[in-house]
């Protein structure tokens, strides 16, 4: 159970990445504020509470792994890893530069400490599942955590990753692991039904999503992806629950900056500077 | 006359030589691989048996990963796989993967610079009756635009085993063409084979032209070299068995001796083997050069033989054109 002392220091974090995602934005005058804003709070409960992860030792075996499968909401991802210690925050500036670290999309190439090169979307889970599988295979206990947004769900590969996600596993040789179901896996979808023209239940319907899901021999839960006790509450019910596990998280896009929010149009739109300022001292007064 | 250095099958030009499925030296070489390293993992969609790894899976069922007819899957599942250690071979047929499934293996594999083999099999003509949609024949140009994707089309069954155990040496993406049918013994198990590194398998003591090729089409090849020396056209033929990193150095000494060079391939002219050795030459010796191989156009049904035929690329063919080339 989190006190409410540390939802508060969570909710000040999270806060500050969203300054810090506003910042890049508005410094590099492209990119994607909707999904960053509003996974701000899921990044900010998996670094600073669920995963297992070193910043000072940041490729240890011990880690687990963090698949971010749709790239293009990285600066949340970049602004999360600086202000837990994995590079300077003044190198959040750099984003989409040439040279950079921090491409456009995340590249393993510019910065080793992601977990893969990422885009083009719905290839994500597909990897997170092989990793899943390859980990399992040498008795590692790590978790793999894979975070896709629901517009990935239009892609015909996240369909076949999610049947082989639930495809039964044989036990390994030698007593090393039983018979089971792929349960280091844990999948978070960010269910903010919008999409780049518009809304996603307008563009391609997912609904019923959950029941669509469940039928592929997941566990299947949802929370409210911007309510900390809520993602804490749902991941440890992922972890513990014996099969691979989807968390739908319904966030709000854009979340903190009202112009912003559940308006599709923010998906990928360009911050100008003064909406910058507007967005900032919303973030600060808040 | 056959390089002697090559120890290559010295019943190569009899009848009756020995034929092999070269999926068998693929199999073998990967039982071999898998027995020395623990980390080789093995997936297919849906073709266990076509891709003959049956072996692998009886002797090490944990590491064999079914996936289903899903070849975008199988290829982005792969590369997770080997972010965290493994050595995958991903199989399937070449049509489709990497015909279907491109795009990942840039993004997830070559962009994401993971250690994963693609195993195309049943690629180019050789699949015969089942007609024009499944004769893979634009999987070399494919791969060979990609970064960091390197490219071994083995003659035989034996060169197969061989780049199959040379390919968990090496670190990073890797193809693999095979074919379908079964194909005449062209190498030994003492023959030499280094990924990167081409082959001269026959040498005429006056050569007038350098011949290219690879994959099992190259016996037509060498059927042909033989013909031409016995009607006093000496030439090289040279197994380029690596597309991709092209053995430049090999290439340009060779194509200085003939300063005439016919590349064959059982594959699209168009950005296959013939297309790399020709950027090769273009830059560092301009002579001229006859492609022989598909002219943009599609495949259709019929038993491989008639097939090669049709496209001119039996050794009867190759020697017709080999000849006009050279204005004799």
């Amino acid at each position: 159970m989190l006190s409410q002392e540390k939802i508060k220091d969570l909710e000040i974090k999270a806060n500050s990445i969203r300054k810090s995602i506003i910042e890049m934005l508005v410094e590099v005058g492209s990119g994607h504020p909707g999904g960053a804003l509003g996974m701000a709070d899921i990044f900010t409960a998996l670094y600073f509470g669920i995963l297992k992860h070193d910043p000072k030792n940041p490729l240890s075996e011990k880690r687990d792994r963090l698949v971010l499968s749709n790239g293009h909401i990285c600066p949340v991802l970049y602004a999360t890893m600086a202000h837990s210690g994995y590079f300077p925050l003044e190198e959040l500036m750099t984003l989409r530069k040439l040279n950079s670290r921090l491409q456009g999309h995340p590249h393993r190439d510019f910065l080793p400490l992601v977990e893969t090169s990422s885009g083009p979307l719905g290839e994500g889970l597909s990897q997170a599942v092989g990793m899943a599988l390859g980990l399992r295979l040498d008795d590692k206990k790590n978790k793999v955590y894979c975070l896709m947004s629901d517009g990935e769900f239009d892609e015909g590969q996240t369909w076949e990753a999610l049947l082989l996600a639930g495809k039964n596993l044989p036990a390994l040789p030698n007593g090393r692991e039983q018979a089971g179901k792929l349960e280091n896996l844990i999948i978070i979808i960010d269910r903010n039904k919008i999409q780049l023209d518009g809304n996603t239940e307008d563009i391609l319907p997912l609904e019923p999503l959950k029941e669509k899901l469940e039928a592929f021999n997941l566990n299947v839960l949802e929370i409210d992806g911007n309510n900390f006790e809520e993602i804490f509450n749902g991941i440890e019910k992922a972890q513990n629950s014996g099969k691979a596990s989807i968390v739908i998280a319904h966030t709000i896009p854009g979340k903190g900056v009202k112009e912003f929010e559940n308006d599709y149009k923010w998906h990928g739109k360009t911050i100008d500077k003064e909406t910058g300022e507007k967005a900032l001292n919303e973030l600060s007064s808040s | 006359m056959l390089n002697k250095n090559q120890k290559l099958n010295k019943k190569l030009f009899d009848k009756d030589v020995e034929k092999e499925l070269i999926r068998n030296g693929f199999g073998d070489g990967l039982l071999e691989a898998g027995e020395k390293n623990k980390n080789v993992v093995v997936l297919t969609a849906d073709l266990r048996e076509s891709v003959k790894i049956d072996k692998f899976v009886e002797k090490f069922p944990e590491r064999f990963f079914e996936v289903g007819i899903a070849e975008q899957n199988l290829v982005s599942v792969a590369s997770g796989m080997a972010s965290v250690g493994k050595i995958p071979f991903a199989t399937s047929y070449a049509i489709f993967s990497p015909g279907r499934n491109w795009e990942q293996i840039r993004t997830n594999i070559c962009y994401n610079n993971t250690n994963v083999k693609i195993i195309g099999s049943h690629a180019g003509l050789s699949v015969g009756p089942d007609g024009g949609s499944h004769q893979a024949l634009e999987d070399i140009a494919l791969m060979r635009v990609l970064p960091r994707m390197q490219i071994v089309v083995p003659c035989d069954s034996i060169e197969a085993k061989k780049a199959t155990i040379a390919m968990v040496k090496t670190d990073g993406p890797q193809y693999l063409r095979l074919i379908r049918e079964k194909s005449p013994l062209i190498t030994t198990e003492d023959s030499p084979f280094e990924i990167g590194k081409a082959n001269i398998l026959f040498e005429s003591e006056n050569p007038q032209v350098l011949i290219i090729s690879c994959g099992p089409i190259i016996y037509n090849a060498l059927i042909s070299a033989k013909k031409l020396e016995e009607e006093g056209i000496g030439s090289i033929v040279l197994n380029l068995h690596t597309i991709k990193p092209i053995d430049r150095e090999k290439i340009i000494e060779l194509a200085k001796k003939t300063n005439a060079v016919v590349t064959i391939e059982d594959h699209q002219i168009a950005g296959g083997l013939g297309s790399a050795v020709a950027e090769v030459l273009a830059e560092n010796f301009p002579i001229p050069i006859r492609f022989i191989g598909i002219k943009d156009e599609f495949g259709q049904s019929g038993n491989p033989e008639e097939l090669y035929k049709h496209y001119g690329l039996d050794s009867e063919s190759i020697t017709e054109t080999i000849k006009k080339f050279l204005g004799k």
